[in-house]
């Protein structure tokens, strides 16, 4: 088996699958109707995404494990999406700022990924951009709205931008499955993007009215599996049936 | 844009005319542009769809449909879920787009003017009930993932927009 290949897939997957979980758990819970499709049309393109790049992960894997099974029955430690898309809902500009700093970051990341010498990964990429590009005008959106809104508003997007911002250098570091597949040309060179995500971000943060963070106190682990206390909680909930009731199938 | 040939054994273009999409049932998978390839091996057809959103749930519904629809005129098929090349509105045969239409939904347009849309730019979307272009965006995100809510400021209705992909 490709264990470097197989890591990077996980390594990209779980970032859409955990975002996709939190914004799937908003069904019903949105502000407004229409904010409520959206963030689930969100959820489930993620998901959608997530099913390729899992189906692939299983193929390589080579062994019985299925996409279901990669998605619902690892362990806490072997999910390998940066802390940034675990965080929670603390209130709707934490939802957006969340999407927000992940987006950037997506879209970049999947401009890239279209390059890969691997045709399945680079298929994927293709595929997925296209959404990625309407989640993308969506949060900026927001950003706006809730910056360049009410003082309240304003407060509260700023508020959370200044939490997450804490969470987005993890964006760029490397693991040892990301060097491997750089070197095979499979690999996007994250590290490479930083300059163009912090400009795109600072730019609309500044068209906001919101300050763009000088803090340089940034978390890591979600990439090596040590995560924040939040993922124990979320994987309570997307695993459930498959733990209470092993091998169920609708 | 990707140019993609579409590589269909004749025989097989009227049994599969006869499947719909689930979610827009007056619109057929081949108006839709899903069905990339069919064609007759060792007595059992290949069919080749392509998704419109990666989540899109129709998917697994349209393949079973093609086998069935398939089966009873006494083939055997295997269904195949590509990529590459990714989907695009543009693959909505002229005939798609006018079943859209007729069934209340605004066909996709340009780029250009889902961009328009978005920065309040030229309105373009015309609603499918009045024909007035005088409409408004509501949300980029709708009842499927593949459309989003518009209003019709002259005549009230809300409508949806088939989201240009490209």
């Amino acid at each position: 088996m490709k264990e470097n290949l197989y890591k990077y897939i996980l390594g990209i997957a779980d970032n859409s699958l955990i975002l996709g979980q939190r914004m799937g758990a908003l069904t019903g819970h949105g502000p407004s109707l229409e904010t409520d499709i959206a963030c689930t049309n969100i959820s489930l393109d993620l998901f959608g995404q997530v099913r390729s790049y899992y189906q692939y992960a299983a193929k390589i894997a080579g062994d019985k494990r299925t996409e279901d099974d990669i998605a619902m029955l690892r362990q806490e430690r072997e999910y390998l999406n940066v802390l940034l898309v675990e965080q929670p809902d603390t209130d709707f500009a934490y939802t957006m700022a969340r999407q927000f700093l992940f987006d950037v970051y997506h879209f970049l990341f999947l401009t890239e990924l279209q390059k890969s010498t691997d045709l399945t990964l680079s298929a994927i990429a293709n595929k997925s951009i296209k959404e990625v590009s309407y989640h993308q005008r969506f949060s900026s959106d927001w950003i706006k709205r809730l910056g360049d809104g009410t003082e309240e508003s304003h407060k509260r997007m700023q508020t959370a931008i200044n939490d997450l911002w804490t969470y987005t250098d993890e964006l760029f570091h490397q693991t040892d499955a990301d060097k491997a597949m750089i070197s095979e040309g499979i690999g996007v060179d994250v590290s490479k993007l930083k300059e163009a995500y912090y400009k795109k971000v600072s730019d609309i943060l500044e068209e906001s009215t919101l300050e763009v963070p000088e803090s340089k106190y940034f978390q890591k682990g979600g990439k090596q599996g040590i995560h924040t206390e939040h993922m124990g909680y979320i994987l309570a909930e997307l695993q459930y049936m498959q733990r209470a009731y092993p091998n169920m199938e609708w | 844009m990707i140019e993609a040939e579409q590589n269909i054994d004749v025989k097989l273009i009227a049994i599969l005319e006869k499947v719909s999409d689930p979610e827009i049932p007056v619109l057929s998978i081949m108006d839709m542009g899903v069905v990339r390839s069919a064609f007759i091996e060792n007595g059992v057809v290949k069919v080749q769809i392509t998704p419109t959103y990666s989540g899109c749930p129709a998917m697994d519904v349209i393949g079973d449909d093609i086998k069935a629809a398939l089966k009873l005129a006494g083939f055997e098929s295997e269904v195949e879920l590509i990529l590459a090349p990714a989907w695009t509105t543009d693959w909505i045969t002229p005939r798609g787009r006018k079943a859209l239409e007729d069934y209340g939904i605004a066909a996709p347009l340009g780029e250009e003017a889902d961009k328009d849309v978005l920065l309040h730019g030229k309105r373009l979307v015309k609603c499918p009930q009045c024909g007035s272009t005088n409409t408004k965006m509501i949300s980029q995100f709708g009842s499927t993932a593949c459309k989003a809510q518009f209003q019709c400021n002259d005549c009230q209705e809300p409508f949806d927009y088939f989201k240009c992909l490209k």
